[in-house]
């Protein structure tokens, strides 16, 4: 089973990961088109550059633009929860060990305290997340099952590993559904709106270069996000 | 009852057509009609599928369903946060519904989508800055206007509004003669005052062109006449065409985007015959808009500018005070508290916000910001064509109070106020909530402060 998972289901999950995500880049720039958007994305590059580039960097920032800071706690969750998304995976030790003895070489590592720290970090802003979901009313109105379930994807191979690393209980069954559940986010990301992933990226370029080169990005010193 | 006999798909390119609707008094057999309009649920699938692409499609798609873009609209925060109002909600219950059903949709469906298409957003973009996302409901819904108008669901004014730049190339119906009258009129009402002055009509190769919103001819001539002067003392070489002067775009509202493209292509059809270095766009936010911003989309010009360089009126103002050609005299200044509308279509959409600044500089001793102001400021309520349509007054009353009580937590009593919907936007919330506030355009405030100087004086 561990073989399995590990092996042949793994490379297909990073297979669809990977490749759908290129897909979902090239669909949508080759999607765009000057007119249909009102944008004249070629003529005037460095504008366009400047405008993407300040849409991105801004909206990275925490706390960097208005819409942030109108929002301090969701805010908070928010960076916490991609943060910690991001990191912990790609940095956490045993990732490492384990690429080391499959590919031959392994990243920086974070101390364990810390990546422990962070998975349980993220268990709980996905849960405050989830909370703020029903209670407040101008979310719950947009919230449909469909949310709930993507944000149970992106936190399940947290809440599994977390239960394998401390043995709670069956360490081999929890392992096993650790690394399932993160093949199913893999897959998940360029088939649903996880796509944001990349998506986010794509479509702040293009509002960035939308207010660059069109609404006014020539006029002044560019949009105060 | 497939097509009604005003309430159509059809667009309105006679005068017979548009008399009809004219004569259909606040288009009561229009609505009783559009209850039965057929929709053509495979053109608006065939449609979707064509236009509804990258970047809309992505937003549908993607939109977190995180809610802050809530409190940005202005409309969720005038209805008491009614959750109906966030945007997202508006979008997705709308345009969403619509792709999901691919098109197959009734007619209730679509009469529901355009009370929400107008009644429910002005196109102000605001929530576009607070969406990490950038998912800009201004323009989802300036697209699915466009889908509600191509299968003639749209209010009855636009649907006049469209016909009149189809027909006139104006907003309203005002030909080429009452538009020429009108400047030569102008200039025997204010020459003995003003003494040399002149609206040249289609003087080739000026240093601008000027151009302005039908409103002004048919309404408020003097507008006309303030900007002749205020060009004439800054001793500017400029002219009108005879055709091709009409900035606005009704149409831009109804969602007629081929009736867009008409309108723009007048006035750029004025700079290519009269050859002007510059045009100047009177204190219209939403005109500057769809000519400048928009206009050359429309007109498939690539690059996405007018034929040549294109200037809003503060623009205007701001480099003639710069530069000295306009001095004010000092004791003549603002001294009140005088407060700023920044137009969401000038400001927050083309960047215009240092210009308006520079120009209260000048004039006030005493500027009060809004708050929140500049690209982050409301919509004063009454954009996107809303301030017209008689069927959505109460909503748009209610969009009003945000702007109000803007308004009076700068304490100012005056607000200056240089885009015609604004303007009017004021003024009726003026009148409902009487809260002794006066407002105006630049114009009529320059005039009173500017140093004439002497050679223009008229002879005692
Ligand atoms: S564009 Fe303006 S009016 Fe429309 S939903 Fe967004 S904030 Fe509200
Ligand atoms: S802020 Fe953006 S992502 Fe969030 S609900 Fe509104 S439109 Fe959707
Ligand atoms: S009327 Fe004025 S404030 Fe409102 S959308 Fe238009 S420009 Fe903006």
């Amino acid at each position: 089973m561990y073989a399995f998972v590990t092996g042949p289901l793994a490379w297909l999950s990073f297979g669809i990961f990977f490749v759908g995500i290129l897909v979902r880049i090239v669909i949508y720039i080759r999607g765009l088109n000057w007119q249909m958007d009102r944008v004249a994305y070629q003529a005037f590059p460095a504008a366009g550059i400047r405008g993407a580039v300040r849409s991105v960097v801004y909206w990275l920032l925490p706390y960097g633009t208005h819409s942030w800071r109108y929002y301090p706690f969701f805010t908070l969750l928010v960076f916490v929860f991609h943060i910690c998304l991001l990191v912990t995976p790609v940095f956490l030790l045993g990732h490492n060990l384990l690429l080391q003895e499959r590919w031959g070489f392994s990243l920086w590592t974070l101390p364990e305290g810390v990546a422990d720290g962070m998975t349980v970090a993220l268990i709980i802003a996905g849960v405050f997340i989830l909370l703020r979901r029903i209670a407040l009313p101008e979310v719950r109105i947009l919230t449909k099952p469909y949310d709930i379930l993507v944000l149970v994807i992106a936190v399940a191979p947290f809440v599994t590993g977390f239960c394998a690393y401390h043995q709670l209980g069956n360490y081999d069954a929890w392992l096993i559904a650790h690394i399932l559940s993160g093949e199913l986010m893999l897959v998940a990301i360029p088939l649903t709106k996880l796509s944001h992933f990349a998506l986010f990226f794509l479509s702040r370029i293009q509002l960035g270069m939308d207010f660059g080169i069109k609404r006014g990005g020539m006029k002044n010193k560019g949009m105060a996000w | 009852m497939p097509e009604g006999k005003l309430c159509n798909k059809q667009t309105v390119d006679t005068k017979e057509q548009l008399n009809a609707l004219l004569a259909d008094k606040s288009g009561k057999q229009y609505y009783q009609e559009l209850k039965a309009l057929d929709v053509d649920g495979d053109a608006l699938w065939a449609t979707l599928q064509k236009t509804c692409k990258s970047r809309l499609r992505t937003w549908l798609e993607i939109c977190a369903h995180c809610g802050m873009c809530a409190d940005s609209c202005y409309f969720y925060l005038a209805n008491n946060k009614d959750p109906k109002q966030v945007p997202s909600y508006k979008i997705q219950s709308t345009l969403g519904e619509l792709v999901k059903r691919k098109g197959q949709v009734d007619a209730a469906f679509m009469e529901h989508v355009m009370d929400v298409a107008w009644s429910q957003c002005s196109c102000c973009n605001r929530c576009g800055m607070y969406c990490p996302f950038g998912i800009d409901m201004g323009v989802m819904f300036g697209y699915l206007r466009g889908l509600c108008f191509s299968q003639g669901f749209v209010p009855w004014e636009l649907k006049i509004g469209s016909g009149m730049h189809r027909i006139y190339r104006a907003q309203m119906d005002v030909t080429t003669e009452d538009w020429v009258e009108t400047c030569e009129w102008m200039v025997e009402e204010y020459e003995d005052d003003w003494p040399k002055l002149e609206i040249p009509v289609d003087k080739p190769n000026a240093d601008f062109i000027y151009t302005v919103n039908a409103r002004e001819v048919k309404h408020y001539p003097e507008d006309l006449a303030e900007a002749a002067i205020l060009f004439h003392i800054a001793g500017e070489n400029w002219t009108v065409p005879s055709e091709g002067w009409e900035e606005t775009s009704l149409a831009m509202f109804a969602g007629d985007w081929a009736a867009c493209k008409m309108q723009v292509e007048s006035v750029y059809d004025a700079m290519d015959r009269l050859k002007p270095k510059r045009m100047v766009v009177t204190e219209c936010g939403h005109a500057y808009r769809a000519t400048v911003i928009e206009g050359p989309y429309w007109a498939g010009l690539k690059n996405g500018q007018t034929p040549v360089e294109s200037i809003h009126y503060v623009e205007w103002v701001a480099e003639a005070l710069r530069s000295g050609k306009l001095k004010i005299d000092p004791s003549k200044r603002i001294k009140e508290p005088v407060t700023y509308q920044d137009s969401c279509n000038y400001i927050r959409n083309a960047g215009l916000k240092e210009s308006a600044r520079e120009i209260m500089s000048h004039i006030a001793e005493d500027f009060i910001e809004m708050k929140p102001c500049k690209e982050h400021n409301f919509c004063c309520g009454g954009g996107g064509g809303l301030n017209g349509i008689g069927r959505y007054r109460e909503q748009r009353n209610i969009g009003l109070k945000v702007k109000r009580d803007q308004i009076l937590a700068t304490g100012a009593k005056l607000v200056v106020a240089p885009c015609h919907n604004c303007w009017d936007a004021i003024r009726d919330l003026e009148e409902i909530f009487h809260i002794g506030i006066r407002w105006s355009f630049l114009k009529p405030l320059l005039l009173k402060m500017v140093e004439v100087p002497e050679h223009l004086k008229p002879e005692e």
